[in-house]
């Protein structure tokens, strides 16, 4: 259903940042890299207002890509757009396209549901369930259908993966709430990773964490990306400097009405936006002058 | 200095507004005092009475073929276990519609949908309970359950059940959907990003997650399900008497309705046996099970909310 012209990024509005920066050319991915998300005119409105404007990027495998930005940018609306998690808001409305590995997310016969199984989300506060900590792990395999007599490996593997399985393994039968905050976040991407997806979505995960905790989830997350696409919103720009292959920088400007659409300034190697960027709102915000 | 010295009269207030500020307070105290005197008043008249009836009873009058009052029979038996057949019946209507509903409009239900349904559903539950009485009694039993049941009587437990279980629908729906909707919204989202359906979400997270509560409700629903009175006197109470029987095609008087009857027939039950004394007896145990009911409500909620 998409016509040429909303896919090739060549082809945008001219004037449009994303006019100087064709991702799939500009030999920013490694050579084997194969993309995973390919999003090309991304429009978010809630309702009547226009969240997001003209979003086009490439996503590739095990990379992990980070959304950067002042507040109100749209980063984490552009965020839930990967998992259709924008769905569940009444009068969330996306246009453009986003393909998956080659398939519109959009359209009419894809199951939410079915997507979501493959793209997981961690959220920006913990939110373990009231259950225990094996019960924790287990929800979603459970929905998947995996054997009872196979949930424990599962909930080893993924509380391992997750690098919090010594701290825990005496209390799984334990409520997840009496965990720490950066246990519970810990615990909250075992719960995502115990689905074998293929990416994780990552909405500012350690804004609510002490720097040890955020330590440790930033060397979970350079472990992962082994294993798992990685598309990360921060506000901490060091962060996304330490942890990210690429970065999008989301900026936000008040048109004539008052309103606050985010728009994507640039995209590229975050060695490169960090360094030397392109854009001059992009400088403002990574030297601290403006956001 | 252009003003006088500031002497203590200039910072006093009037006599007037001291002496108004002191009725006012005075009035507000009494209108607390007489609630709780009224209260304690009830619950001595209540004791007393229970006191008279049950030290001059025969107790072996206590469990015999039935509840006949005027003939010094008084089986509690008869009344408990039909107020509890009732009530179970009760909430077997209530529980699953209520619970249903509550889900329906804290999970499911369009935000406009929901403005306009919760508001009519408890409006349901102004609805007087004498009109569910007749509703059971000209509706219920002849137009739905003797199609099922030929050998059923026109007063029966059965329909006095579901016409209380109507009764007390909005209430548990009520206190249900509150319970759902202080659910965190995150629960909801973690457990939609991990590929679960509505449904799921709903019964695997959201209804564990308000369990406190939704228990809170169903035994709020108890309560007032076993206290209510003029359904069960109209439906299935008829008379002031009841011969023991365990059949829910049957009448059966219940603690309530035996209540009533003999407050209203109290020419015919002021005599030389103590058929007045038992309404206070009946009163006073009415009021014990609610307690007890109320409290182990308190401790199932503290308990469950302590869990986790």
């Amino acid at each position: 259903m998409t016509s040429d012209a909303s896919v090739a990024p060549a082809e945008a509005t001219p004037g449009s940042p994303q006019t100087r920066i064709d991702v799939s050319t500009a030999g920013h991915h490694r050579d084997d890299a194969q993309t995973v998300f390919e999003c090309s005119g991304v429009d978010v409105y809630y309702d009547d207002f226009r969240a997001l404007r003209d979003v086009t990027l490439e996503v590739a495998e095990h990379e992990v890509t980070a959304l950067i930005g002042p507040s109100g940018c749209g980063k984490s609306t552009f965020l839930r757009c990967f998992n259709r998690m924008n769905d569940l808001i009444e009068g969330a409305r996306v246009e453009g396209t986003i393909h998956y590995h080659g398939v519109d997310l959009y359209q009419d016969e894809v199951d939410p549901v079915e997507v979501r199984r493959r793209v997981g989300m961690v959220f920006q506060k913990p939110n373990p369930f009231p259950k225990s900590i094996y019960d924790n792990i287990a929800y979603g395999p459970r929905l998947t259908g995996v054997k009872r007599s196979e949930l424990d490996d599962v909930v080893e593997g993924s509380l391992t993966r997750a690098a919090l399985w010594d701290e825990v393994k005496d209390r799984l039968k334990m409520s997840a709430y009496g965990l720490s905050g950066g246990q519970q976040q810990r615990l909250c991407i075992a719960r995502a990773i115990a689905v074998q997806p293929d990416v994780v979505l990552m909405d500012e995960p350690c804004s609510a964490l002490d720097p040890i905790a955020t330590g440790r989830i930033e060397e979970l997350i350079a472990e992962l990306k082994t294993d798992y696409t990685i598309i990360i919103v921060t506000h901490n720009m060091q962060q996304a400097a330490r942890i990210s292959d690429m970065t999008a920088f989301f900026s936000v400007q008040p048109n004539e009405l008052g309103h606050r659409t985010g728009e994507l300034v640039e995209y590229a190697p975050t060695s490169l936006i960090f360094t030397n960027p392109d854009d001059p709102r992009t400088e403002a915000y990574i030297t601290g002058r403006v956001g | 200095m252009a003003r006088d010295q500031l002497t203590a009269a200039d910072l006093q207030t009037s006599l007037m507004r001291r002496v108004r500020s002191h009725t006012v307070r005075w009035l507000f105290m009494t209108a607390a005092t007489v609630t709780v005197l009224v209260s304690a008043l009830i619950i001595w008249t209540v004791a007393s009475g229970a006191w008279t009836f049950i030290s001059q009873v025969e107790l072996t009058k206590l469990t015999d073929i039935g509840w006949f009052p005027r003939r010094g029979l008084f089986d509690l038996t008869t009344l408990l276990v039909n107020s509890v057949q009732i009530s179970v019946i009760a909430m077997a209507v209530a529980v699953p519609s209520g619970f249903g509903a509550a889900i329906y409009l804290s999970e499911y239900a369009h935000p406009k949908v929901r403005r306009v349904m919760k508001p009519t559903l408890e409006l349901l539950a102004s609805v007087p309970s004498v009109v569910l009485g007749v509703f059971a009694i000209s509706f219920i039993t002849p137009s739905i359950l003797t199609n099922f049941f030929s050998e059923i009587n026109f007063f029966n437990k059965l329909a006095a059940g579901i016409a209380v279980g109507l009764l007390v629908i909005p209430l548990i729906a009520s206190i249900s959907e509150d319970a759902l909707r202080a659910v965190p919204g995150a629960l909801r989202e973690a457990s939609a990003g991990l590929g679960a359906r509505r449904v799921t979400t709903s019964i695997r997270v959201v209804l564990p997650a308000a369990m406190s509560g939704l228990m809170a409700a169903t035994i709020v629903g108890f309560s007032r399900a076993i206290g209510e009175t003029m359904v069960v006197t109209i439906a299935s109470g008829g008379g002031d008497t009841s011969l023991f029987n365990l059949s829910l095609f049957e009448s059966g008087g219940t603690l309530t309705s035996a209540m009533a009857a003999l407050g209203l027939g109290t020419d015919q039950v002021a005599g030389n046996n103590l058929a007045f004394q038992s309404l206070y007896f009946l009163g006073a145990l009415l009021f014990a099970m609610t307690l007890v009911l109320n409290m182990a409500g308190d401790v199932i909620v503290r308990r469950l909310q302590n869990r986790y």
